[in-house]
């Protein structure tokens, strides 16, 4: 009885001949095939096997330089992937494709749904069933001759009572001799139903808007730097499809200090960073008033229709180079690279302005310098306690002068002539702040004058997220009720019995998964109980086990528990009413 | 706003959770005591049923050659009586037959269908019930412990998250027990949550500490105790339709005239019971799943500036998503509930479990910080 069998249609006989569909026929069974259940239930089992490979495979969107080494690492299979968008995976043509084809045969479900909903919102409810006792949950009760209700009163009771319980109620044939009432609630199941698969709708189309309209940015902020909200003010720029720099608006954000607290309580997690912040003074444009205001992690600044977020933090040593000729080439903050543990840096220092021949430096800072017995270096602490730079010196053509871009992280030194290095005798330079040192050869000198910090924030404007946030949360609503309002459908007739008893059936029916069915005729039962002060006789047992019905629109078929006075669908008090009121209009609703 | 490390609470704290998973150590052996003890006496009620059915048959018609024995007692009896004595209802629970068929097969019973509490009291059961209270009492102290020691909420690491989530599976065990006697479960539950406490404490063992900027934030507390606790209710489910399973095959054997071999799978409901429960748990599991991805968007947009990236744990969040949407999509489709819609359900927990193991620790992405 548990074993819902998945009935296979046997195959028409072959000698039956198949008419032909032709092209609109095929295009008619396309689209019931796309919008069918079956196959939104594997577009979407699809959809989540093809997300996959995306968390496999390092992916563009996220850091295209890691996919270039990716390819590079493994030259046998890295173009393949590539050529098979395994990179970009969302939004690649078959990821693409899924989803595209799951939303079409969403529309093409939901649309036909609400229509035929909507006609039943506006119909009455079913006629009553000649038999109610077939339904899942059936049960009688008794209202004796000398309480004076008649048949039409009950009726016009159970009525009552049904609407006030929230269901839509069409009394038939009140007058005649077996009057009955069909009742319906829970429209909003469906509503609910259709709404979620709307609202993704509207999240995934917010989503799209947000990338054709939106835009982010970084920009690296020493301390007493400011960021001015033009295409100039980014170092990286990523814009939408649909940006045009009209867009942005002036602010201004400039960073005034930046404090960062680090752990010396925990022995497992000693000099982690606990505590990032801030302090910024922001402008909402060049005429606004200045305004103080604190970025932290988890904490993003609103301005100009944009957030800013702090994404990342380090030391900048502040250095100076002085040429061969003795003039300052090259005077302030260099960003340093986070490299390691403790904020082990790398540091790149180009001097295009030195004269008569460009210099070029590379190292690394170290807030805490400590040199192993082999002679590594590395940072022991975070903090401050003993900065030092200790760099290689070039000179020679830098190559900015052909216009190219450079990364300034990098140092290309194939075209550059050693000054300083560990190999040489000249040996690196290391540098204390307050000290400097003097190149070989005349070439001019680099002194370390302090350090400051530099944060990182990522500037993001995306128009779409909003309506993304709404629609999503109509989704969860739309999906609660979907799920926990129940539909349900009442009938209940009443007859006069000869002796004057009046005698009332009832019989409930779910319409999809509803649990607490047997819960709700146990309801009404009291309540009808109530109404029409029956004792306890006529009500006792009527605390059936909850149904066990998966599906109630199957559940003619299925047994179900009760007890008592309430008649179980195997056993139905034989047609209670026919027997007892021995009347024969039940036919007419059939 | 930091609150100061407290190392003693924090040793305290492992000292609860040793006791705890000492704790559930027995009650795991109590839960696998009554399913033995239970299997056992259901087998001899079958075995005096059967005589006294080859009785009867015997005295009635003497030329119905009836085999004695559990395994084909009645095999022969009329197919109308079938569900009653015969093959199909011994797949059943005995109580579900009593109540359902009026079998008098009423010793060793446990919950019907339903899984609402019979009369029959099973006295491992009761000890392993109240081991596990008791466990989970003191599992309740090593969590709140841990959360004083480091003064925030106790699931910034993996240690905390095995910790804290075997509690959370524990204790919504023990609230469904409450309402539906679920105990067939016992050894699975308890059994994981010992293995999520042995694994936490030997593999990911992490003092306490403070929690990184990234996680400094109220959405920790909101979108990591939703996810947990649609976890535990993800579990339990795993476990229901894994046993629906394996009692759907039990059952299409019997009802084919086959042996029954796993004789302990009579203390679990049928399948359409198990079927029927597992998916109201998982459709609150899903809702809970919907707030859990809902809440990290939002949450991605307050720390990382855009509120989805495809960063490898929303991924997978997501993937989960979809495979539990396909579950109850399932569920209203023709031909996938049942057998098929237990198959979405485990592999939807099988990705839970890939999420929350391989993908916190071998999977570089935005969300590696709250790895060890």
């Amino acid at each position: 009885m548990s074993e819902r069998v998945n009935e296979k249609k046997k195959s028409p006989k072959p000698e039956a001949v198949l008419p032909s569909l032709g092209p609109l026929g095929m295009l008619r069974w396309a689209w019931t095939q796309l919008t069918s259940m079956r196959t939104a239930l594997f577009l979407l089992l699809l959809l989540a096997v093809a997300a996959v490979p995306g968390s496999l495979f390092p992916q563009r969107p996220a850091n295209p330089a890691i996919v270039t080494q990716y390819i590079k690492d493994h030259p046998d299979y890295g173009k393949i992937l590539d050529s098979l968008q395994l990179y970009d995976v969302y939004s690649s043509a078959w990821f693409s494709a899924i989803y595209i084809l799951l939303f079409v045969s969403l529309i093409g479900c939901v649309i036909p749904r609400a229509i035929a909903h909507y006609k039943a919102m506006r119909s009455q409810p079913p006629r009553t069933p000649a038999r109610l006792s077939r339904l899942p949950e059936y049960g009688t009760l008794v209202i004796p001759a000398d309480d004076g209700i008649p048949a039409s009163a009950a009726i016009s009771d159970a009525a009552e009572l049904l609407k006030k319980r929230g269901y839509r109620v069409d009394v038939r044939d009140r007058d005649g001799a077996r009057p009955s009432l069909g009742a319906e609630r829970g429209f909003l199941r469906e509503v609910g139903n259709l709404v979620f698969h709307t609202a993704l709708i509207g999240v995934l189309v917010s989503v799209a808007a947000g990338g054709l309209f939106g835009y982010s940015g970084q920009r690296i902020l020493v301390e007493g730097d400011t960021f001015v909200n033009t295409l100039v003010g980014y170092d990286q720029f990523t814009p939408g499809t649909n940006f045009q720099s009209s867009q942005l608006q002036p602010y201004s954000v400039q960073l005034d200090k930046f404090d960062i607290t680090f752990d010396r309580e925990s022995k497992g997690k000693f000099g982690q960073p606990i505590d990032f912040t801030a302090a910024v003074t922001t402008k909402e444009n060049p005429d606004a008033p200045a305004k103080k205001e604190v970025l932290k992690v988890n904490d993003p600044l609103s301005l100009g229709g944009t957030s800013v977020y702090l994404t990342g933090n380090g030391y900048a040593p502040v250095v100076t180079v002085r040429d061969g000729a003795g003039n300052i080439a090259m005077q302030g903050p260099v960003v340093a690279k986070l490299q390691g543990e403790n904020y082990y840096s790398s540091v790149v220092i180009k001097v295009p302005d030195a004269k008569p021949e460009q210099l070029a430096f590379a190292g690394f800072f170290l807030p805490t310098a400590f040199v192993t017995d082999k002679g590594v270096s590395f940072s022991g602490d975070p903090e401050l306690i003993n900065p030092q730079l200790t760099l290689n010196s070039y000179f020679g053509d830098l190559g900015l002068n052909a216009g190219s871009p450079q990364n300034v992280f990098e140092l290309d030194v194939k075209k550059l002539t050693p000054l300083n290095a560990r190999n040489l005798d000249t040996k690196g330079i290391v540098l204390a702040p307050g000290s400097s040192y003097t190149l070989p050869n005349g070439k001019g000198s680099i002194s370390f004058d302090g350090v400051k910090r530099y944060i990182g924030v990522d500037i993001h404007h995306n128009p779409g997220q909003l309506y993304a946030l709404i629609f999503a949360l109509l989704a969860v609503a739309g999906l609660v009720t979907s799920l926990y309002v129940n539909r349900r459908r009442v009938w209940v007739r009443t007859g006069t019995h000869a002796d004057g008893r009046t005698l009332v059936e009832y019989g409930l029916l779910a319409r999809g998964e509803d649990h607490r069915l047997a819960g709700e005729a146990a309801a009404i039962r009291k309540l009808l109980s109530e109404e029409w002060l029956l004792g306890e006789e006529t009500t006792t047992g009527s605390q059936p086990a909850p149904s066990t019905t998966a599906d109630n629109d199957r559940a003619d078929t299925a047994a179900n528990g009760a007890g008592g006075t309430h008649a179980t669908p195997e056993q139905p008090a034989e047609d209670f009413i026919q027997s007892t009121a021995g009347s024969s209009e039940s036919k007419k609703d059939q | 706003m930091l609150f100061s490390i407290n190392e003693t609470m924090g040793q305290y704290s492992e000292l609860f959770m040793l006791l705890a998973a000492g704790t559930y150590t027995v009650a795991f052996i109590a839960f696998a005591w009554d399913l033995a003890k239970s299997s056992k006496m259901l087998r001899a009620v079958d075995l005096k049923a059967a005589e006294l059915a080859a009785q009867t048959t015997t005295a009635e018609a003497a030329r119905v050659p009836v085999g004695v024995g559990s395994g084909t007692a009645g095999g022969d009896v009329d197919r109308s009586d079938a569900d009653v004595s015969g093959p199909v209802g011994r797949a059943e629970r005995p109580t579900s037959a009593v109540s359902g068929r009026g079998t008098a097969a009423g010793a060793g019973q446990t919950a019907d269908g339903s899984m609402r509490y019979a009369g029959e009291r099973r006295a491992p059961a009761r000890v392993a019930v109240a081991l596990t209270v008791l466990g989970a009492a003191i599992h309740a102290a090593g969590v709140i412990t841990r959360a004083l020691g480091a003064g925030r909420v106790p699931w910034g690491n993996m240690y905390e998250f095995l910790t804290t989530g075997a509690f959370v599976a524990v204790a919504v065990f023990l609230l469904v027990l409450i309402r539906r006697d679920l105990r067939f479960l016992g050894t699975f539950v308890i059994g994981l949550a010992i293995i999520m406490l042995v694994a936490a404490s030997i593999a990911f063992w992490t003092p306490v500490g403070h929690l990184v900027p990234a996680l400094q934030s109220y959405w920790l507390i909101i979108h990591v105790s939703i996810a947990v606790m649609s976890s535990a209710l993800f579990t339990l489910t795993f476990a229901m339709s894994a046993l629906q399973l394996v009692q759907s095959h039990r059952q299409k054997t019997i009802a084919a005239g086959g042996a029954d071999k796993l004789g302990f799978m009579r203390l679990v409901p049928n399948a359409l019971s198990l079927e029927n429960l597992s998916y109201r748990i998982n459709a609150i599991a899903f809702v809970g799943w919907t707030f859990t991805l809902m809440f990290g968007a939002i949450w991605a947009e307050k720390a990382w500036g855009r509120f989805w990236g495809w960063d490898t744990k929303e991924v997978w969040t997501f993937v989960i998503w979809v495979v539990y949407a396909g579950y109850l999509h399932a569920r209203a489709t023709r031909g996938w509930t049942g057998t098929r819609a237990a198959w979405l359900s485990i592999v939807g927990y099988l990705c839970v479990v890939f999420n929350f193991t391989i993908v916190n620790q071998f999977f570089n992405g935005l969300h590696s910080y709250s790895g060890l």
